[in-house]
């Protein structure tokens, strides 16, 4: 493999992105271009988070990758398999011993370390896209902070659903200043974002990072009579039995049969090992 | 009495071609001026430079903010320029698509300006766009429905209480009833020299349309090639023109 520089990227790039990351983490929420490189995989397959990734890795790194929360995803087994071929680092699908979590739509629900980095792929960086559709103008509105416009977002959900109806790309407002996309994570893990860890956020289609360092004050934005609320299925997790964690909800037959379980494949095996069971084992065992 | 808003000497051209060129005038509170002129004469130039739209090269457009009395708005900052065309300034387009959120309900797009300068009280917005809404003759159950579905003479009214809502004291209008047919036209004025008598703005209205100087305008200043060639109180440029080109606007009205 001596062809392949270490992790992929040539020096040159990864040094050009470590220095949009560090401009990203001096100005957390501010979004910040790079050039972006063609990756061996398609755009939406996480080209910015696995360019933020090899940006980031050294040799005695453990990487651990998860897709919707899940590590055995095709998404989170093809990246996971790319950096072990072209960086020769450690692998893991154990929250605690990763020291680089590259992520798609999820935090892990276990709570983060100062020693971790955790990397999100973004699709789309800007969260006024929807509503002004010109560069222009969105770059003008975050450089002079003005930003009503996303409040309307959530005025129209009220108006039409009766509740702030946006449940996962819910914008947040980072240490009063910008107003941020913080990729399409589930309004539930919104709260998590004030963490330990440093996170960074890549976005290759749309050439730009940005990053929050540790403990950055992040609001999500809400209406006075009508609060952010971190929602989630009012369930408990039918395999190992937590009520706290977010859960996907798994169809099992063509007669209405569903049941909930941990989207965080880890967590979920974790609280199993310890004994932890869901009404599913409970009902098998009677 | 200050003015409200003071031009000196505007000019704007585009190359070698003339914008607007020598323009100075004085706008006091309450007062309505209407600008009149044929297509190309630099109406719409003008008051584009005048709202900040465009950067015009040379002059002075001084206006009397609540806080800190007259400024010069083309030298102040971006953001202070921007933050006066959403709260002392409303900009009324031709089109209205041009100044509607045409993906937006009519609620949201009332509130976008509440909001842009830091409603959070959803009732509340609710609550004053359904006002604002009655004002213009909306009625209360289209507020979730989006200007797409409203036609030409709603989405104008709907454009005007979006602008009315921070309760401005500046309107530019530009060209207000173009593109109305007449019974709406007549409507919509009718409206507008009423709101604007009401909440006693001053108002700056582009127009070709004599008959709408004719009703909302205290004052007539005539445009021709991008120069200032007649002003004075309507009626009295419109009873008596004194330029020539005045005089042939004025003779070229239809009589019906």
């Amino acid at each position: 493999m001596s062809d392949y520089n270490f992790a992929y990227l040539d020096e040159q790039t990864k040094r050009m992105i470590r220095r949009a990351i560090l401009k990203g983490l001096a100005i957390p929420g501010y979004q910040v271009p790079f050039a972006s490189r063609e990756m061996p995989m398609p755009y939406g397959w996480g080209t910015g988070g696995v360019q933020v990734t090899a940006a980031t890795l050294v040799p005695d790194d453990c990487l651990k990758v998860i897709d919707q929360g899940a590590d055995d995803t095709t998404n989170a087994v093809s990246i996971r398999k790319f950096f072990e071929n072209t960086a020769s680092v450690g692998t893991t699908t154990q929250t605690a011993e990763a020291s680089v979590i590259q992520t798609r739509h999820r935090i892990p629900e276990e709570a983060l370390r100062e020693d971790q980095i955790l990397v999100y792929q973004v699709p789309i960086p800007e969260p006024l896209r929807f509503l002004e559709p010109r560069e222009t103008e969105t770059r003008k509105m975050h450089a002079l902070e003005e930003y009503g416009l996303m409040h309307v977002k959530l005025y129209e959900d009220i108006a039409r659903h009766g509740h702030i109806a946006t449940s996962y790309a819910y914008p947040v407002k980072i240490e009063d200043r910008y107003v941020m996309d913080p990729s399409p994570i589930p309004k539930f893990d919104n709260p998590k974002m004030e963490m330990a860890a440093i996170q960074l956020f890549g976005a290759g289609r749309e050439q730009r990072i940005y990053a929050l360092p540790p403990y950055t004050k992040v609001v999500s934005l809400d209406f006075d009579d009508h609060p952010f609320e971190a929602s989630k299925a009012p369930h408990p997790c039918a395999l190992c039995g937590a009520t706290g964690s977010y859960l996907d909800e798994v169809i099992t037959d063509d007669a209405g049969g569903r049941m909930f379980v941990c989207s965080d494949t880890d967590y979920c095996e974790t609280r199993r090992a310890q004994g932890h069971v869901g009404a599913t084992q409970t009902e098998e065992a009677a | 009495m200050t003015p409200l808003l003071s031009v000196r000497d505007i000019r704007k051209t585009y190359g070698a071609h003339i914008g607007c060129t020598d323009v100075s005038f004085d706008l006091f509170p309450g007062e309505v001026m209407g600008i009149v002129g044929e297509s190309g004469s630099g109406k719409s130039t003008l008051l584009n430079c005048l709202a900040g739209h465009i950067a015009a090269d040379s002059g002075q457009v001084i206006f009397d903010t609540r806080a800190e009395g007259p400024q010069d708005t083309l030298t102040m900052s971006e953001p202070a320029r921007r933050m006066l065309g959403r709260t002392d300034w409303a900009f009324v387009h031709q089109h209205a698509r041009d100044g509607l959120r045409m993906g937006v309900s009519a609620g949201g797009n009332v509130g976008e300006r509440l909001m842009a300068v830091g409603a959070r009280n959803y009732g509340d917005i609710r609550h004053q766009a359904i006002d604002w809404l009655g004002r213009v003759e909306i009625a209360e159950d289209r507020i979730d429905d989006r200007p797409t579905t409203f036609s030409g003479g709603m989405q104008q009214r709907l454009q005007i209480a979006r602008n009315l809502v921070t309760g401005p004291r500046l309107v530019f209008m530009d060209e207000p009833t173009g593109g109305l047919d007449v019974s709406v036209q007549a409507r919509l004025l009718d409206l507008l020299r009423s709101l604007v008598r009401d909440l006693g703005l001053s108002a700056i209205i582009v127009t070709h349309d004599l008959a709408v100087v004719r009703l909302l305008a205290d004052r007539l200043m005539v445009m021709k090639s991008g120069h200032v060639v007649e002003t004075g109180l309507t009626d009295q440029v419109l009873d008596d023109p004194q330029h020539a080109y005045t005089q042939l606007l004025v003779s070229s009205i239809l009589q019906v």
